[in-house]
């Protein structure tokens, strides 16, 4: 069924520093759409302002680069008005959580149908280097010279809390990885977050490092996928179980523990709670997770909005705008 | 007693009604002027909202007003000062009897002018009459008694017989008016239709008294008639100003066969366009209540983009935040109609009063070379062909509007005659044509209007971005070239610079006025009524009232040249005299300045006008 190829979502050329995550992002953002096989023509890709919200120059499909930190809102309206669209929002950590962090929670909140793609680089990229919302507590910049004091925002935290249905994550060179997580985004109705662990080679660089490379990976990362145990590491040695109120990494054959002791990822459970234990696991004693971490069906704000609007029309009355005007006491003067 | 007290023919009257909020003096404020429309005669209404909303019963700040202007012949405003005052309580006398003309009627309830109630209301002595020196005509009727006795044997609750007293004072004022209840009654038993007991109670209320007038005669000398005398014939409906700007955008969706999408965050006096809006779904209507005011302007250049009709709706704070995403729909070129209800400002302001003070923001609040059109309505009724057009003129010129209006039209009310929609002009999007497909960049115009062409996400073959980025003329493509944006910046105040508007129109003695009054937007009913008193003074005077501001109609420069000498009369300091200034070389007229949150009162404005036509 799948008639177009990466090349027919593809335009222009990418104005990013060599090397930058966001090159990466965007050939497997390519890919996932010939993937999902849905007409150029009918997707509008709407992005704010910063490195990564160049994005929607490069897309051969209906695009919007908008202000910073608005994409969410803007394409909060596209998607309303015309919810056929396929409606992609591309926001960096800044443009997503600092300046549009009210329109990022609501939108999530609402659960409209989008794509909500975060790439986090941690980082202030275009206005050249200045800590962002997710840059870690102590972190030197030009604007922090001697460490910010502050704590980062966890976009995972965020997200739940905004009561988020789809979470996922994905690093950018990573490209099956990324692929993967954007065709379950965009399959999911409602708002999708797609956290994209993206590198800034000029201002941040390696602050992805763990988990930048597929060695990397296989040591630092577990990806996640639903209805299977929770098992990484180079040999596929470690599992994730649950202990208490928390998750510990156990060795599997260690201890008298087995596969079946390992926890099995359930992405549609509705309860957040491990789900966001989960998406908040660090290194060095936790593996990042990767993959789609939550995944649960509710109600989308867009369809609700149409299905109201068809359900009034059934009830009342009156259809157009005359009929509208005669639902009011009238006089006539002769 | 004689039965045949005189009836006096009036012109005109005013009739306020005032009462604790909760008493219902707006709809016994509604139901008289729409009894006085019925019969033809023009109306024109304000309500006055109390200034703390959770006052405690019969305190001074719990008061609301609801001013009624009735005429023969048309009128302008809801009336300087009134013919009558009906003041359910102690707080509404005390608050309100310095809106009463010398000659006014006061009509009083004397049940609640009892010791609590005078304390309440800050009186020292237990003659409110006197203590405010009053020396009208005063009809004090025990209007609580007679209502509870009238009611007694229908089994109603002492609370609900208690809300039924604003129909007495209503069946007072129709006896001193002659009007015929029937129409009222009908309007009730429509209105309380799910509850006929209700409506029987309050039919039965209104007669009580009226006939308590017509028996007692009370302690007037006369009663009034108010003949019709410039009956226009069709089907009229009593209309807000907020309403009928409602019913503007919901008529120009229909007639352009768009969806009307409206993006908004709730703000005094904005927020009942958001709710007229909010109930019309079953016409395909919109909405979206958003999480802040720039998500409001936000979605809705979302929504314009995905192809809608869309509008954003505010007051002045909100346009402040707003102005970033308007600036998206200038640099875009995406049609969108921005809803400014004036109220006064800065800041916080004054939320619930009204002024002119928006105007600059309108035309110039944003970064960069941001050519806006702006049209600003005249009256309640005005509002609905103001949203109308300022609908028509986003889509067909691919512009943000700025529509003004003010919380003196938004909240009053006037005869609003059933529009019929084939009388209005077709409004036509610029949607790219067929053998665009393929080739089609977002910048190409129409040579005469300038407007771009538009292309809706889901057509096949006219993919194509948008940005805030400056962007090459011809590709579309992110342009920094000196030469290009300077090009740019000139083709899109030149597209907003040759929308057509229509001509303004010059009232009053239009040959030989020795004074121009100019004015713009919301306060032509007062300037209007002080020109024609004026008139009828024998002074040369006219007026030129502008409903469109950018661009400015092309006979302007004309008009206000043609007088020897002209004053512009605005509620703020002098900015619409400003920007004629900047835009009119050599123009240099008298200003008229006022910024009390209040309409403008006709008889300052007469004293202030002749003054100046007499230098
Ligand atoms: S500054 Fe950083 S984020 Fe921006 S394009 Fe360069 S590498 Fe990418």
């Amino acid at each position: 069924m799948c008639e177009y190829t990466a090349k027919d979502y593809k335009k222009g050329q990418p104005r990013w520093c060599p090397g930058c995550g966001d090159h990466f992002f965007l050939a497997s953002l390519h890919k996932a759409m010939a993937e999902l096989g849905v007409a150029p023509h009918d997707i509008a890709v709407i992005s704010g302002i910063g490195c990564s919200s160049r994005l929607p120059y490069y897309m051969n499909t209906y695009a919007m680069q908008t202000i910073h930190g608005r994409a969410a809102a803007i394409a909060t309206g596209c998607k309303v008005a015309n919810p056929n669209l396929s409606v992609w929002q591309i926001s960096g950590d800044g443009d997503g959580l600092a300046i549009g962090g009210n329109h990022f929670i609501h939108a999530v909140r609402r659960n409209v149908d989008l794509n909500m793609i975060l790439l986090n680089n941690r980082i202030y990229g275009l206005t050249k280097g200045q800590y962002s919302p997710t840059s870690p507590r102590g972190f030197v910049s030009k604007s922090s010279p001697y460490g910010t004091v502050e704590d980062p925002f966890r976009p995972a935290e965020l997200c739940f809390g905004a009561r988020g249905r789809f979470f996922a994550r994905a690093v950018a060179t990573d490209a099956t990885g990324t692929v993967e997580i954007l065709k379950a985004a965009a399959q999911h109705k409602g708002a999708s977050v797609c956290e994209i662990l993206q590198n800034c080679v000029i201002f941040n660089n390696g602050t992805h490092d763990s988990v930048a490379t597929k060695e990397g990976r296989a040591k630092n990362a577990i990806y996640l996928r639903h209805g299977e145990p929770m098992i990484f590491g180079e040999n596929n040695e470690y599992g994730l179980m649950q202990e208490g109120f928390g998750l510990k990494v156990v060795k599997l054959g260690e201890n008298g523990v087995t596969e079946k002791d390992i926890l099995v990822h359930d992405a549609h459970c509705q309860d957040n709670t491990l789900h966001l234990k989960l998406a908040l696991m660090e290194g060095p004693d936790f593996p990042i997770a990767l993959g789609v971490i939550r995944d649960v069906e509710a109600p989308t704000y867009n369809d609700a909005v149409h299905e109201q609007i068809e359900d009034v029309k059934a009830k009342k009355p009156y259809h157009n705008f005359t009929e509208l005007l005669y639902t009011n006491d009238i006089w006539e003067v002769k | 007693m004689s039965d045949s007290l005189e009836v006096k023919e009036l012109d005109h009257v005013v009739v306020r009604f005032s009462g604790d909020s909760g008493d219902g003096m707006q709809l016994a404020g509604n139901i008289f002027s729409t009894v006085s429309a019925t019969v033809g005669n023009d109306i024109c209404t304000f309500p006055d909202y109390p200034a703390d909303i959770r006052a405690p019963q019969g305190s001074l700040t719990g008061v609301s007003g609801f001013q009624v202007h009735i005429g023969a012949g048309k009128v302008f405003t809801p009336g300087d000062k009134c013919d009558v005052l009906v003041a359910m309580n102690a707080a509404a006398l005390k608050t309100q009897y310095k809106f009463a003309k010398s000659t006014a009627c006061i009509i009083i309830d004397t049940d609640a002018f009892g010791e609590k109630d005078l304390e309440k209301a800050a009186f020292t002595t237990q003659d409110p009459i006197a203590e405010l020196g009053i020396k009208n005509d005063v009809i004090a009727a025990p209007i609580t008694q007679m209502v509870k006795d009238c009611l007694a044997d229908t089994g109603m609750d002492n609370k609900a017989v208690l809300k039924c007293r604003n129909m007495f004072a209503l069946g007072l004022v129709c006896w001193l008016f002659n009007r015929d209840l029937n129409i009222a009654f009908t309007m009730l038993r429509e209105k309380f239709a799910k509850k006929p007991e209700l409506a029987e109670a309050n039919v039965k209320v209104i007669q009580a008294g009226y006939d308590y007038g017509a028996n007692t005669h009370s302690s007037v000398a006369h009663t009034y008639k108010i003949e019709s005398k410039t009956k226009v014939p069709g089907k009229y409906m009593d209309i807000m100003g907020n309403k009928a700007t409602a019913y503007g955008f919901i008529a120009a969706a229909e007639k352009a066969g768009m969806r009307l999408f409206l993006g908004s965050y709730p703000i005094t006096p904005a927020t009942d366009v958001l709710h007229e809006l909010s109930k019309h779904k079953s016409l395909g209507v919109t909405t979206v209540q958003c999480e802040d005011e720039i998500a409001g302007c936000a979605s809705s250049v979302g929504a314009a983009f995905a192809g809608a009709l869309a509008v954003t709706s505010t007051s002045g704070p909100g346009v402040c935040l707003k102005s970033e995403a308007m600036n998206l729909a200038v640099i875009t070129e995406l049609p969108l109609v921005i809803l400014d209800v004036q109220r006064g400002g800065p800041s916080t302001g004054l939320p619930t009063k009204s002024e002119q003070t928006d105007l600059l923001q309108a035309l110039f609040g944003r970064n960069g070379e941001s050519p806006m059109p702006v049209i600003a309505a005249t009256s309640p009724v005005n509002c609905f062909d103001s949203a109308f057009y300022a609908c028509k003129m986003a889509v067909e010129h691919m512009t943000p509007v700025v529509l003004l209006t003010d919380a003196f039209v938004a909240n009053g009310s006037g005869a609003f005659r059933l529009p019929d929609l084939n009388e209005y002009p077709a409004i036509v999007p610029p949607y790219a044509p067929a053998e665009m497909k393929g080739s089609y960049t977002p910048y190409t115009r129409n040579e005469e209007t300038l407007a771009r062409y538009w292309a809706v996400p889901g057509s096949e073959g006219y993919t194509h971005i948008l940005g805030g980025l400056e962007k090459d003329g011809r590709t579309g493509a992110i342009s920094t070239d000196p030469d290009n944006h300077d090009k740019m910046c000139r083709i899109r105040a030149e597209k907003v610079a040759r929308i057509p508007v229509p001509d303004v129109e010059v009232q009053g003695c239009v040959e030989d006025a020795e004074l121009l009054i100019v004015g713009f937007g919301g306060t032509y009913g007062h300037l209007h009524s002080a020109m024609e008193s004026m008139n009828a003074e024998g002074k040369k005077v006219a007026l030129a009232h502008f409903t469109y501001l950018n661009p400015l109609p092309a006979n302007a420069e004309s008009v206000l040249k043609k007088y020897k000498k002209v004053v512009v009369a605005e509620q703020n300091l002098g900015q619409f005299a400003a920007y004629l200034r900047m835009k009119i070389d050599g123009f240099a007229p008298y200003q008229y300045n006022e910024v009390k949150g209040q309409p403008f009162v006709v008889s300052e404005l007469v004293e202030a006008f002749t003054e100046i036509y007499n230098k």
